[in-house]
């Protein structure tokens, strides 16, 4: 175990992770991200462009919808949540095709951290994972202690995966440590359970940040590098998914940890998902074809999916509000 | 200097959401006059310009509804003034398609506008007509109210190209449906002026969907699709029409079969599109 020695943070032990090394100060950071080269902007619009041509047809087609169904984080992070809101959604997720039961499960239901317990009321030890944001989320700011406590209840209350936001402020302003601190930090609090590290990409303004920001949250310890929020106004985009994935292989390539990528924000339909799939696909591999390493955080994207499925499975067009609205 | 000009040809395109696609597809097919000669290219739209024209239709029919009846009546006769205005337009375009002489087509016309302000003034009679206080054995008001069915299709009239269009689209319009017509396969371009005209009517986008195609091809899927609430057939070629009416029933569809276009067809028309909603409150003392 070593200490982090700021005055916010001394006293955090940082669980080395095996093969990451440690960053205990500024400039080590500093050097570990100037090795990153630039991001080719016109070349990532163009290689996604090109990418989203691509159609799946058939057979493809419908295993691609099943799989983007397993990867979907179903999210309601609304200040209107209830538990009987909360409730139903996680029933959804367990079954979300009342009239067909050959539907999978999705991935998770993702709940701010009041709400996990009834939550894992629901879900109790099916295969969903619980997910709570945390860390005063969406915007972060809130100070460590304050963010650790948001983590260490939701996991005490049963979350499985924990989607913490980074201190954009910090990251824009330059203070790389700070952030990479937090996440550390915020890793240690999380036990066992999976951390998610938001990005914020709409606030992040160019790509090179994007390709900055992932990889200082993986060197952090993150599970999952994850797009935005959805409380801001621009949210996952292809190009930054390619740019998040090319890092997340590369980061693999370097250290050999396997870390995987969630979307979020703005996904409501299932061509936009497939579109997503095929990007995964083509820049990382079938590794990450799975929901252990690539998720969709939606809410409306699931009855889009249940709608193409249907369709594809009767020949004939279905009805959406044959599907729950939440 | 006009003898020199290039000529500007007019492709025909979809309807769809307020906007003038051409199909996703790509496709489009020509249109001939009576006597055979080229007029026009024409979008021949597919399936997938369907199912999304049902969407657009879908989420413009609350909107279209929401507005007062006294509105959607205002609307509908300013399609009818803007049509007025297009008048020798129209004609010609029924004129080449339907090879009449010169005076019936603007006969024709006229009287398909005539319709159409027939119908902007129903949209406010429809409740009083349709609709009623029941007498129930108790001490309250019953109210049995019309509200539309959602979204209906409709395959044109094969031969009256704008004439035979007007009831089939403004009956369910008139009573609070979206609609999507399938305009006549051979005399497709009075129904695509329409739609343009509808465009700048104020109707919100999507409450008039007009679509160009081959009938085979389209008629079966507007059957099939569960999120068309009803489906006019009468204009359906005879031989198909009992597959698609058994078709429609896999999603409860309300199917209208009527082909005149008298009055008592018209009212039958409207009453099919819209369902009954009962309503009851206690008398006061």
């Amino acid at each position: 175990m070593l200490r982090l020695v700021t005055p916010e943070s001394s006293g955090i032990q940082i669980p080395v992770r095996k093969n990451l090394p440690v960053f205990l100060t500024e400039s080590g950071l500093r050097t570990e991200l100037k090795k990153l080269s630039g991001v080719d902007a016109v070349g990532a619009e163009a290689r996604v462009a090109k990418l989203s041509t691509r159609s799946l047809k058939k057979e493809t087609k419908k295993s691609a919808i099943n799989l983007a169904i397993s990867m979907v984080d179903l999210t309601t992070l609304e200040g209107a949540d209830t538990a009987g809101r909360v409730s139903s959604l996680c029933s959804k997720a367990l079954r979300p095709d009342a009239n067909d039961l050959t539907a999978p499960s999705v991935a998770a239901v993702c709940v701010y951290p009041d709400m996990v317990a009834t939550a894992r009321g629901v879900i109790g030890t099916s295969s969903v994972q619980v997910a709570s944001v945390a860390t005063a989320f969406p915007s972060g700011r809130a100070s460590l202690a304050v963010k650790l406590l948001d983590t260490k209840e939701a996991v005490d209350a049963g979350a499985d995966e924990i989607d913490m936001v980074i201190d954009r402020g910090a990251f824009l302003s330059g203070n790389l440590f700070k952030v990479y601190e937090e996440i550390v930090a915020v890793k240690e609090a999380c036990g066992s359970a999976h951390l998610k590290v938001i990005l914020e990409t709409g606030e992040l303004v160019t790509y090179d940040n994007v390709r900055r920001a992932s990889w200082l949250a993986m060197l952090g310890g993150a599970d999952f590098i994850k797009t935005s929020t959805g409380k801001v106004g621009v949210n996952a985009t292809l190009p930054v998914a390619l740019v998040m994935l090319e890092a997340v292989r590369d980061f693999a390539e370097e250290y050999g940890e396997v870390v995987g990528v969630k979307v979020a924000g703005g996904i409501r339909t299932t061509k936009d998902a497939l579109k997503y799939l095929v990007v995964v696909n083509e820049t990382v591999g079938a590794t990450w074809l799975t929901p252990d390493y690539f998720r969709f955080g939606a809410s409306s994207l699931l009855n889009d999916l249940l709608l193409q499925r249907s369709k594809q499975q009767t020949g004939n067009y279905a009805r959406p509000d044959r599907f729950s609205g939440d | 200097m006009s003898e020199n000009r290039l000529e500007v040809r007019k492709t025909y395109k979809l309807l769809m959401n307020g906007a003038f696609p051409r199909s996703e597809s790509g496709r489009t097919y020509e249109v001939v006059d009576a006597e055979g000669t080229f007029i026009a290219n024409v979008a021949q739209a597919s399936r997938k310009d369907l199912r999304d024209a049902v969407v657009a239709a879908r989420a413009a029919q609350a909107k279209w509804w929401s507005q007062s009846a006294y509105n959607r009546g205002q609307v509908i006769y300013r399609l009818a003034e803007m049509a007025e205005s297009r008048h020798d337009e129209i004609a010609e375009a029924v004129e080449v398609c339907e090879g009449v002489k010169s005076k019936e087509a603007r006969k024709s016309v006229s009287r398909g506008i005539d319709r159409m302000v027939w119908y902007a003034g129903w949209t406010d009679k429809i409740t009083q007509v349709f609709g009623g206080a029941n007498p129930v054995a108790g001490p309250f008001f019953n109210f049995s109210l019309p509200v539309p069915s959602g979204v209906v299709a409709a395959i044109a009239h094969p031969a009256l190209s704008f004439e035979g269009i007007i009831d089939m689209v403004f009956g369910p319009v008139a009573a609070g449906n979206a609609v999507v017509l399938l305009a006549s396969t051979e005399r497709p371009i009075p129904a695509v002026l329409l739609g343009e005209m509808s465009a700048v009517s104020d109707f919100p986008g999507g409450v008039l969907n007009i679509l160009t195609g081959q009938v085979e091809e389209l008629a079966p899927v507007m059957a099939s699709h569960e999120d068309i609430d009803g489906f006019d057939v009468g204009h359906a070629p005879e031989a198909e029409r009992a597959a698609l009416i058994s078709a429609s029933a896999g999603s409860i569809k309300r199917v209208f079969e009527g082909h005149g276009n008298d009055e008592a067809t018209a009212m039958r028309r409207m009453r099919t599109f819209i369902e009954t909603s009962t309503v009851w409150h206690t008398k006061g003392q």
